[in-house]
């Protein structure tokens, strides 16, 4: 029994009036309102740098808690602990799911050999976790998405260049996850050095063949290389956080006050926050999640599905070996 | 998720937050939609009905435009389907439109078997999205996707009752595939007769268990109309793509000599509301209860026929890989005796061949000596006659030298006397 199949261009020239296609657009936005977004994003840097207040500032509501200054024992602990914490926030009737992953200790520690491994296999287990669904005969209609999307990396304001712990995660994590790297506290340095440590940073992750978003390997086509292209001219952004609003010129404006003056956080001459937000939020969410879950989490499924000696306990994820972290992730 | 390094909140769901400012996610949806524009869409259309009832009239005017239309003839001696896709574009939104068309339907004397092409087509597209969805290199944000999303069932307009032939299919694509019955031809049945025939099908159809595709409720923009729709199904239709001038205006129509029917006038049919539905307002979700119902219940099917399981005999979750393995080895293991055997034939061939051309041999060698006996017999007949020859030809030669001597010493012994004679005469 044939299947004759015809490939015919009928081009929109032809439709002799109204069909009603474009309606589908409308249905498209109704059903995804419905249903709500989940977006998963890791703050990645040293205590002290301002991850808790950047996201906080990002998403304008109290969604991480600052840390307060650890006292003498909890700075002792070795290892770095991974803290996810969510919450529901709703805009305009668009409700999302944000988690907020956050890594105390990274990188405090005397000795910072391996600090990114929790951080590695957190995010294996994400995949897994997604894969192991999607593998089920019976599964849920929605997958729940943990899935780390977005990886922002805050880099210390040296003014120098990128230091032997950031090149090793960046390096480690920038196949797995899309890494958004960021100079933190930015406001002490000036527009010159910002601008030469900004390329020095570009010069050094290109020298280390370090890949961040928006990946050059990605880009599908010329449209989408010429934008992500100036994109990728400005990264990393130079970031101030705060939560406090001010007054200047008669507005109430986010900033920081200082008795030299006001940076004003989202004043794109002060500092490159509203960048970064556009970038994440406003124009780049949905192609960070198209990412994770078209070439990020495809690219581990065919490896874990390509690895012959797998030795599955039933649930027991965290008792994934190790090795898993490290050597793999180079690929 | 207990001896791992992550601490979570305990799981009472996420709090909610109030936001003290414009955030701006709120673009959201406008990027996503944004994408699939850049992707384009896909809709697959299923038409079955009886030769001539009018699936491809009907496609025409529902899209606008003039596919390539074969009129089939009825003579088919199986069903087949016949798909043909084309790319439709109005305004920014590009559609790539399928449209499957059955080919013979209920043209056969014996229609049985009349279903089976149409739920093999369906369960086909749904294998290879499955395929594509278990291989381990795979694209599925590029995939074309052939999966039935829609099925327009036409029924005859006889205005008493289904066919026996419909309810049969009909129940057989229910869980497979979203069905919208639709009355073709309807500028034959009166308005009355109309209204019973639709009740009478909707009864028949709900007293045989056939669930026909229900458009949805729980979204309130569009629950309001689809209430209403759904007390008007089956839409009766009439196609057409034939312009008549009505008032002043051109307008799709059929022209009779008692009045014309128009196509897009809802007093005349339910055209508008076809499209309205098709369409309009639930296009998308009939690619989503395609993707999340009857796709998973194929898959759910086919992977527990192929022996999947989540749980083992003792209620352990059993992971697909380690079905897979145990798969792979079985297979590995049939393949294996399978070349053994290829192997043992073969050989078994090569025997065989041997033997015969052994035997070819033998019988070419007897027959070279039988040849050779021949010749040298002739050799030795003939080296017989030859010396026969010789005898014969050396006694000649001797004879004839003994002639020849006879005859010289005759002719001298007369040539003496004749001599003598001449002497003698002298005297």
């Amino acid at each position: 029994m044939q299947d004759l199949h015809f490939m015919n261009f009928v081009g929109g020239a032809d439709l002799f009036g109204y069909v009603g296609i474009e309606a589908v657009l409308d249905q498209m936005r109704m059903k995804t309102m419905k249903a709500g977004f989940e977006f998963n994003i890791m703050v990645v840097g040293q205590s002290g740098l301002g991850k808790s207040t950047l996201v906080n500032t990002l998403f304008k509501s109290k969604i991480s808690r600052k840390s307060c200054t650890p006292n003498y024992e909890e700075k002792i602990c070795k290892t770095v602990k991974l803290h996810a914490v969510s919450h529901v926030i709703e805009e305009k009737g668009v409700k999302m799911k944000l988690t907020v992953v956050d890594t105390p200790g990274f990188g405090d520690q005397i000795n910072n050999e391996n600090c990114w491994e929790p951080i590695v296999k957190y995010i294996n287990e994400q995949y897994e976790k997604f894969l192991r669904e999607e593998l089920n005969v019976n599964r849920k209609r929605r997958i729940p998405d943990s899935r780390v999307h977005c990886c922002i990396y805050f880099l210390p304001a040296t003014g120098h260049r990128l230091r032997p712990i950031d090149v090793e995660f960046m390096k480690r994590l920038g196949k797995m996850v899309s890494i958004v790297p960021v100079i933190a506290k930015a406001d002490t340095l000036t527009v010159e050095e910002r601008q030469e440590f900004k390329e020095q940073i570009r010069k050094d992750l290109d020298a280390n063949g370090i890949c961040v978003y928006p990946q050059e390997e990605f880009d599908e086509d010329p449209d989408e290389r010429l934008l992500n292209h100036r994109i990728r001219e400005s990264i990393p952004f130079a970031v101030v956080g705060t939560d406090q609003e001010h007054q200047v010129n008669g507005n109430k404006v986010l900033g920081r006050k200082t008795k030299w003056g006001i940076i004003e956080v989202e004043n794109v001459a002060h500092c490159e926050f509203a960048n970064l937000r556009d970038l994440l939020i406003r124009s780049h969410l949905q192609d960070l999640k198209d990412v994770t879950h078209n070439i990020l989490y495809e690219n581990y499924r065919v490896r874990r599905l390509n690895e012959s000696n797998i030795t599955f306990s039933e649930l027991e994820l965290s008792s994934w070996p190790t090795e898993n972290g490290t050597d793999k992730s180079q690929l | 998720m207990t001896s791992s390094d992550v601490a979570r909140q305990p799981d009472k769901g996420p709090r909610g937050l109030n936001l003290a400012g414009h955030v701006g996610f709120d673009s959201l949806p406008d990027q996503l939609v944004n994408k699939s524009i850049c992707q384009g869409f896909c809709f697959n259309i299923l038409c079955i009905g009886e030769t001539g009832i009018g699936k491809s009239t009907l496609m025409d005017t529902l899209f606008n435009t003039n596919f390539e239309n074969f009129e089939s003839s009825h003579f088919e001696p199986q069903v087949k389907l016949r798909a043909q896709t084309y790319d439709l574009q109005e305004s920014n939104v590009r559609l790539r439109l399928t449209v499957v068309n059955t080919v013979g339907f209920g043209d056969q004397m014996n229609k049985q078997e009349s279903y089976q092409p149409v739920v093999d087509y369906i369960d086909r597209q749904f294998e290879s999205y499955l395929q594509e969805e278990l291989k381990i290199k795979r694209s599925l944000h590029n995939y074309h996707d052939s999966r039935v999303h829609a099925c327009l069932y036409f029924i005859s307009p006889s205005g008493h009752s289904l066919k026996s032939l419909d309810l049969v299919t009909m129940k057989k694509l229910d869980s497979k595939v979203n069905i919208i019955p639709v009355i073709a031809k309807a500028d034959t049945i009166s308005k009355s007769e109309l209204h019973k025939f639709k009740i009478k099908i909707m009864s028949e159809l709900v007293s045989n268990g056939v669930q026909i595709y229900q458009f949805p409720l729980d979204d309130e923009t569009v629950a309001k109309v689809n209430t209403s729709m759904n007390g008007h199904l089956p839409f009766a239709v009439v196609g057409s793509t034939e312009e008549v001038s009505v008032g002043n205006k051109m307008v799709k129509a059929r022209q009779y000599p008692w009045g014309i029917v128009q196509v897009e006038n809802e007093n005349h049919c339910d055209f508008v509301k076809l499209r309205e539905m098709l369409i309009c307002v639930n296009m998308e979700d009939l690619r989503e209860q395609t993707h999340t119902r009857h796709y998973e219940l194929y898959r759910r099917c086919k992977l527990e026929e192929m022996g999947f399981k989540d749980t083992d005999p003792e209620c352990k979750p059993v992971s697909l890989q380690q079905t897979y393995e145990a798969k792979r080895q079985e297979f590995l293991v049939e393949l294996q005796k399978r070349e053994d055997e290829m192997r043992q034939m073969f050989v078994q061939r090569v025997k065989e061949k041997e033997a015969e051309l052994k035997d070819a041999e033998r019988e070419l060698q007897s027959r070279f000596e039988q040849l050779k006996r021949l010749h040298a017999d002739e050799k030795a007949n003939l080296e017989d006659k030859k010396r026969l020859l010789d005898e014969d030809q050396s006694s000649f030669s001797k004879r004839r030298a003994a002639a020849q001597l006879l005859q010289a010493q005759s002719f001298t012994a007369n040539g003496k006397k004749d001599k003598d004679r001449k002497n003698s005469g002298f005297m």
